[in-house]
């Protein structure tokens, strides 16, 4: 589904994010990155959703070489692709409704057929019934909610989170995560980044740990290596 | 859980898909204005702008019609005179004159004969008993030729008088094309200068939508990172701004409309009045159906092309970090 081969990543300042990383996600697998704080967790992510380029190396991700796509076809590659800030990324100028509803009105979708998939996606995360509000009226957790089902209203089979609890207390971030592993259950490849190693050794998936933008050791939760 | 992997369109009938398509453009069309009343202010200022911009040429080029108009067909006042020799006889005049009626640029032609000439000279001019003291009638017949409607313009002018000139009865033939030519260039300087205007203020007007969009882009900066984020085309992002771009224009094109309007409005009065006393029925004109559907459109075009450089410029450096 995702792999990397002998990826680098050089930021323009010259700083090394990623090197020489070479790993493997399965369609279908849920995988937790870790690593301290600047260890190439969020550049990782962002090379996947195609903020940002590799430097070297090849990225193949759901059978197809995306390492040199063409600007022009990047919109339509990251409809595939389920994002989840830390910062949530919503409008606040726009309604729950209309935030959650944006992937569909970019891929054409009729009005009717929004509403449904709205609802749905709210439902699935437990905010049904507040469509007309702003954002701005929920808490931080809820807001995330909502990030949630603005990542999976269009049913991407990849769905990526940076630090998606990293600002909410260790309930309201287990709550996030059981949503997460139900998204996965149903056959979405779910690759979450955290550095709260506590919560990740909880959730019971394969941790693919970082350092220095090289991989420190991926282990199955019962500690055999995966790699 | 209802979420199964898989593309968003699926299941969805083309017609619908094209349907949908449609729907949103007038949704974004709509959702533009929208966003535009949000600061009626700052955008009053901006449409207002646009008007003054645009009313301006347009007052100049009604100016230059409504010239045109009263000047009615100068150009065909134009006649050619031909001096004969002494010694053409009334019964040969009459020939000549009648041959030169076939000719195709000729419409008319008159005879003077040197005794009315005379005579006329002397009424006139009060030199009567001074004219009865000369042996002989000094004054040539004449013939006076007024060209067709269609040989009116200078060259072709030029070449009647030539022609005429080469009857052999023919003395001297006078073409006056001086004053055509003056009267044609300076209407073409006018033209020149009205279209010379016109460009240039068409040009501030993409400036100043060009400019307004710029700056809406700078402010929803945020809005464009996350539509890029999830899937926004180039395309998409742009559609809300050209919309804007084609609102700032319509707004403007309408603004100069109501300006030229109430401006003739104004002088139509003291126009007819003057007319009155020049014992003509002259009235302004307008810019007619014709000309407002060419504002209207045209004034939305130049938004719309603000707009476009604008975004093209501005739109593709705004990528999601
Ligand atoms: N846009 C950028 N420009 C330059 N350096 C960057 C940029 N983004 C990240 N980095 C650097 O790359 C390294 C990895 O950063 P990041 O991927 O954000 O790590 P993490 O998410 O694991 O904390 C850090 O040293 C960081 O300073
Ligand atoms: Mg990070």
């Amino acid at each position: 589904m995702i792999r990397f081969q002998n990826v680098y990543k050089r930021y323009a300042s010259g700083r090394d994010a990623l090197s020489n990383l070479s790993l493997h996600i399965t369609p279908g697998e849920m995988v937790f990155l870790t690593g301290h704080s600047g260890a190439g967790k969020s550049t990782l992510l962002k090379l996947i959703a195609m903020i940002e380029r590799p430097t070297r190396g090849q990225m193949i991700i759901r059978g197809q070489n995306v390492t040199r796509i063409r600007r022009k076809k990047v919109p339509h590659y990251r409809r595939s692709i389920g994002m989840v800030f830390q910062d949530h990324k919503l409008l606040f100028d726009r309604s729950i409704y209309d935030n959650v509803a944006l992937p569909l009105v970019i891929a054409g979708l009729p009005d009717r057929e929004i509403g449904k998939r709205v609802r749905a996606a709210l439902d699935q995360v437990a905010l049904l019934g507040r469509e007309k509000r702003s954002p701005i009226e929920l808490s931080s957790g809820e807001q995330q909610r909502i990030g949630i089902a603005r990542a999976v209203v269009s049913k991407p089979p990849v769905l990526i989170a940076d630090e998606p609890t990293g600002n909410l207390d260790p309930e309201l971030s287990l709550e996030i995560m059981r949503l997460f592993k139900r998204f996965n259950a149903v056959g979405v490849t779910v690759v979450i980044a955290s550095h709260d190693l506590g919560l990740v050794e909880q959730m019971g998936h394969r941790v693919i740990r970082l350092s220095g933008g090289q991989l420190a050791g991926a282990e199955r939760p019962d500690g055999s290596n995966a790699r | 859980m209802a979420a199964t992997p898989g593309s968003a369109k699926k299941r969805i009938p083309l017609t619908q898909q094209a349907r949908a398509y449609f729907l949103r453009h007038a949704q974004t069309m709509v959702g533009a204005l929208g966003r535009l009343s949000g600061q009626p202010v700052a955008n009053v200022m901006t449409v207002a702008v646009i008007g003054i911009a645009l009313a301006l040429p347009i007052g100049l080029h009604l100016l230059v019609e409504n010239g045109r108009e009263l000047s009615g067909n100068w150009e065909s006042v134009v006649d050619v005179s031909v001096y004969l020799h002494e010694v053409a006889d009334a019964a040969r005049i009459e020939t000549i004159a009648g041959e030169l009626l076939d000719w195709p640029e000729v419409s008319a032609v008159r005879i003077i004969y040197a005794e009315e000439a005379l005579g006329e000279f002397a009424e006139l001019s009060g030199f009567g008993q001074a004219l009865d003291a000369l042996e002989n009638n000094p004054l040539p017949d004449t013939l006076v030729v007024t060209p067709a409607d269609n040989f009116t313009d200078a060259e072709t002018l030029a070449g009647l008088g030539e022609a005429l000139a080469a009857i052999p009865e023919a003395e001297m033939v006078q073409v006056d094309t001086d004053w055509v030519k003056r009267f044609n260039a300076i209407l073409q300087l006018i033209r020149r200068t009205v279209g010379l205007t016109a460009f240039l203020l068409a040009l501030a007007v993409t400036l100043i939508v060009g400019n307004t969009i710029r700056l809406d882009i700078e402010n929803r900066r945020g809005e464009i990172e996350v539509t890029k984020l999830v899937g926004g085309s180039d395309a998409f992002v742009r559609r809300p701004f050209l919309y804007g771009g084609l609102w700032y224009g319509l707004g403007g094109g309408i603004v100069a409309l109501v300006l030229t309007e109430l401006s003739l409005l104004l002088l139509r009065g003291p126009v007819a009045r003057l007319a009155g006393l020049y014992g003509s029925g002259f009235e302004l004109r307008g810019l007619g159906p014709g000309g407002i559907a060419v504002l209207i459109v045209g004034s939305g075009l130049l938004g719309w092309a603000g707009s476009w450089v604008a975004t093209s410029r501005h739109l593709r450096d705004i990528e999601p970090t």
